[in-house]
């Protein structure tokens, strides 16, 4: 019957960005339609897991991931997904660096599940009921996924050949990453796709207004701030990520007077986005007066792990575990 | 944990103008220190990269030793600046991963001061005995405990 390429889409623990971040490719989508046929996507089409299991092995061209690996369900069909295709990329900053999921790998299992199950404020549960993986009532059994220990970005789960970045990744990130991968010149694998090598600041229509050097006496939270117009986020005390983020999005977030939070993940050569963040934002901090750093840390940063590792938590140099989960 | 045979693997990244000379001096002028210091020599403390002390944990180091200048003495005029700034947001970061800041330690050791070197290595050799191998801390259990569930 039909002779396209065929892919496939799918999404882990993610919160919907990247599928929207699909169908706003609008007429674009049409193009790829027309080049490919999607064989899964559950999002928006009815297909089941029986229909990805009876494809042959490598039989899809291209599975779209997004979301990080957070349990036994998503664990079984992205290796799934893995078996039947040729190529696996990894969409958007969680299936990437695992996004913002990621962050709860701060936190025990326990922790998370006494939260949502006991202690949260609106939580009702006096028999202090929790998800079992294998439940049984009145002989019937029911399976429900296993929620793990930790959250897993894709590629500590399996192999994955490429990846598009972003919170979630723009319209033409995914037009520039789909033109790419049809037109056969494919990158080395593990490249990024779509997004550009050069750190966000080279696109940034405020660079021109950032001075050599930038030194902070204080930094300033956009929750209780409000920028001023066409001047660089950094230097007006905003923790802008842009000097350590890769670029691509077209400066985005800056745009709307928003300073970057990193979601294009680390620049080539970096392994631990978190750790690059963290050394050039305190770098920044003029003062070298132990309690006054302390003093300027704390009062701007009530939680720095939650802004030097937005997305990138799992991927952390201490988290890393290549393939870990693929060999058992 | 309390373990007293327990030996503790220390990384020390000293820079090559003050604290590497003190471990030097230290060295020729028979100053003995517990043997579970490893040192690497960088220009300066300033060059520490925050990358560099993650890897470290997660490779097996249960703690590390920033040795730097003291301040105003750096031979690059503020790297160990740079490095005090890096360090305190550092610590409040690994606190956060699950990683006991206490393994993390800077001092100010000049070419000097090898007693001083003596000395700090000496308590944070005792101090890491106290708290126990890094595979303890709650960011490393997390580690271990997926490997069995997975």
């Amino acid at each position: 019957m039909s002779e396209k390429p065929k892919i496939a889409l799918y999404w882990c623990a993610s919160c919907g960005g990247c599928e929207e971040a699909v169908v706003d490719l609008a007429e674009d989508i049409l193009q790829v339609v027309e080049k490919a046929e999607i064989v899964f996507w559950p999002v928006a089409m009815d297909f089941k897991r029986k229909d990805v299991e009876n494809l042959k092995d490598g039989e899809i061209l291209v599975s779209f991931i997004n979301g990080s690996v957070r349990n036994s369900e998503q664990e079984e069909m992205v290796k799934l997904l893995r078996k039947k295709s040729k190529i696996v990329i990894a969409f958007g900053s969680c299936a990437y660096t695992g996004g913002i999921p990621g962050l709860a790998n701060s936190y025990s299992k326990e922790e998370i599940m006494n939260y949502y199950y006991k202690e949260g404020l609106t939580v009702f549960n006096p028999e202090d009921k929790r998800p079992t993986p294998q439940y049984i009532e009145k002989n019937l059994a029911f399976e429900i996924p296993e929620f793990y220990e930790r959250v897993y970005a894709l590629d500590q789960v399996i192999d994955v050949d490429y990846y598009i970045p972003g919170c979630a990744p723009t319209r033409n990130v995914v037009k520039n990453s789909i033109d790419t991968l049809f037109s056969g010149n494919l990158p080395p694998k593990g490249s990024v796709l779509g997004a550009s090598s050069k750190a966000l600041c080279n696109e940034c229509p405020l660079n021109d207004t950032k001075p050599e050097k930038i030194t902070l006496k204080e930094f300033k939270r956009i929750d209780k701030n409000q920028p001023e117009k066409d001047k660089c986020l950094l230097i007006q005390g905003f923790a802008c990520l842009g000097p350590v983020t890769r670029g691509g999005c077209e400066a985005l977030c800056v745009k709307a007077n928003y300073p970057c939070t990193g979601c294009f993940g680390p620049l080539d050569g970096i392994e631990d986005y978190g750790a690059k963040a963290l050394s050039f934002l305190a770098s920044l901090i003029d003062s070298n007066n132990e309690e006054e750093i302390e003093k300027i840390i704390n009062e701007w940063m009530p939680n720095p792990l939650g802004i030097v590792y937005k997305y990138s938590l799992p991927k952390s140099l201490i988290f890393e575990t290549k393939n870990k989960k693929n060999g058992g | 944990m309390k373990n007293n045979n327990f030996e503790p693997k220390l990384l020390g990244i000293f820079c090559n103008w003050c604290t590497y000379l003190a471990a030097d001096l230290a060295g020729v002028s028979r100053m003995d220190y517990p043997a579970n210091l490893r040192i690497v020599r960088t220009m300066c403390s300033g060059r520490i990269d925050p990358q560099f002390i993650l890897w470290a944990f997660r490779n097996g180091a249960d703690g590390v030793l920033i040795g730097g200048c003291h301040p105003g003495d750096c031979h690059y005029i503020e790297g160990n600046y740079k490095t005090l700034r890096r360090y305190k947001l550092l610590k409040r970061v690994l606190k956060e991963m699950g990683i006991n800041d206490k393994r993390l330690r800077l001092e100010w050791i000049s070419a000097s001061e090898g007693e001083k070197l003596q000395r700090v290595v000496k308590e944070f050799v005792e101090e890491i005995k106290n708290l126990g191998p890094i595979s303890n801390d709650e960011a490393f259990k997390k580690l271990l405990t997926s490997t069995k569930g997975g």
